[in-house]
């Protein structure tokens, strides 16, 4: 009896947030734009969501990039086949890793700061002293932070895959010897416009739009202490990586299984 | 409301929109073959097979080594059952001979199924082949189990 209650409990209050956090999304973004105001609202978002995590992402993608080839060029030697070394590399970046890494790093950087400080804007009541000015804080503060990362995802899932192939390029041309134009002539004849380049910003799209609507709910949602501020942080973490992989796994196969 | 976005700011973010477009132009113009408008014109021809092998769809159609087209499509005769490969020729090559002939090749040992055209000629008697023809004259894959088992056949009725 004990147990069919907790359960009843939790599931009730798992259909309400969820509920919560469609009114959320849906009134945060369903609203005709204001572009004289909103637009320095969602430069400055874009600054500190999309600039901020340029170097994070520059980084671990050229690291990736160049591991990638490391190990794929002591594979393929074995077959004499380290001509397959570009595709090899470009497709696992733009298939999997470019989206996935950097939803996951998008979502540690990016996602965990926009929790915390919403989180905070509402501890420390300024979210209602808003309101107490007839401001609407959906508009003001979540929909330019949610539009900002939805922007930026995706120009940082593209610049991570880039970098990603010039890293390859440096360690398995300039270092392991690959010849140069069968590295970017062999990557061009496997490479599909449509079925990875467009596929891969679907993802990162899909990606930033999770990230995004669980980074500003659970932060709007929090309990306003600093115990639920550090929870809703964390849990804006764990969530998003978790619904990433899992969302990955769905999108590759509907994508790429015939 | 005017300053509340400071210059720096704002380069900044148009500095890391114009990385994040120039990175999605760069990997669709280096890294994928085609980009935007794949191939341009083109027109299709057919070939009826015995056996497609490992032939797939975009599949490069060559001669003599030069990428001419792509497979566009593959599919089996309704009444015979054979399978009937739809053709994607680049618009400019539009000479082909109704003698040309059409082999199913792999490059490499181990490597992909590609299309070869070996081009015939040309005279009086012999038109260019038309949008929509058959070529006729095909010939299928080579599947390494029928010819494994063929040898084994010949080396088996030679002992005899």
């Amino acid at each position: 009896m004990q147990q069919l209650h907790y359960l009843g409990k939790q599931t009730l209050s798992m259909i309400s947030g969820l509920g919560r956090a469609v009114i959320l999304l849906v009134s945060a973004i369903v609203h005709v734009p204001n572009v004289r105001k909103g637009t320095p609202l969602l430069i400055q978002q874009l600054y500190s969501v999309g600039v901020l995590s340029l170097l994070i992402i520059i980084v671990s993608g050229t690291f990736i990039g160049m591991v990638l080839a490391l190990q794929g060029y002591t594979i393929l030697v074995g077959y004499g086949a380290e001509a397959s070394l570009g595709p090899m590399v470009a497709l696992s970046l733009l298939r999997e890793l470019g989206p996935v890494v950097a939803g996951l790093l998008f979502a540690g950087r990016a996602g965990s700061a926009l929790t915390a400080e919403i989180g905070l804007m509402k501890a420390t009541e300024q979210l209602s002293s808003l309101e107490m000015m007839a401001i609407d804080p959906l508009r003001r503060i979540i929909a330019p932070r949610f539009w900002a990362g939805f922007i930026s995802l995706p120009l940082l899932t593209a610049i991570f895959s880039m970098v990603g192939i010039l890293g390859a390029h440096v360690v398995g041309v300039n270092w392991l010897g690959v010849d140069s134009g069968t590295f970017w002539s062999v990557m061009q004849e496997q490479v599909d416009f449509e079925k990875d380049i467009l596929n891969s910003v679907i993802k990162s799209i899909v990606f930033a739009f999770v990230v995004m609507w669980i980074a500003v709910y659970k932060g709007y949602d929090c309990e306003p202490t600093s115990e639920g501020i550090s929870r809703a942080t964390t849990s804006t973490v764990v969530q998003s990586s978790l619904l990433i992989l899992c969302l990955d796994f769905i999108l590759t196969a509907l994508m790429f299984v015939k | 409301m005017k300053d509340m976005v400071s210059k720096k700011v704002e380069l900044l973010v148009g500095l890391f929109v114009a990385l994040g477009l120039a990175a999605l132009l760069m990997l669709s113009v280096k890294v994928a073959n085609s980009g935007f408008g794949a191939g341009g014109e083109s027109y299709q021809l057919f070939a009826k097979f015995d056996n497609i092998g490992g032939l797939k769809v975009r599949s490069p159609i060559k001669i003599g080594g030069v990428v001419i087209g792509r497979v566009s499509n593959i599919s089996l005769d309704d009444e015979d059952y054979t399978p009937v490969v739809t053709l994607d020729i680049k618009i400019q090559y539009n000479q082909l001979s109704e003698a040309t002939s059409v082999a199913i090749l792999t490059a490499g040992l181990l490597g992909e199924q590609y299309l070869g055209l070996q081009p015939g000629f040309v005279d009086d008697s012999v038109d260019t082949l038309q949008p929509g023809d058959y070529i006729e004259d095909t010939r299928p894959a080579l599947v390494l189990e029928e010819l494994i088992g063929q040898f084994l056949f010949s080396q088996g009725s030679g002992e005899e």
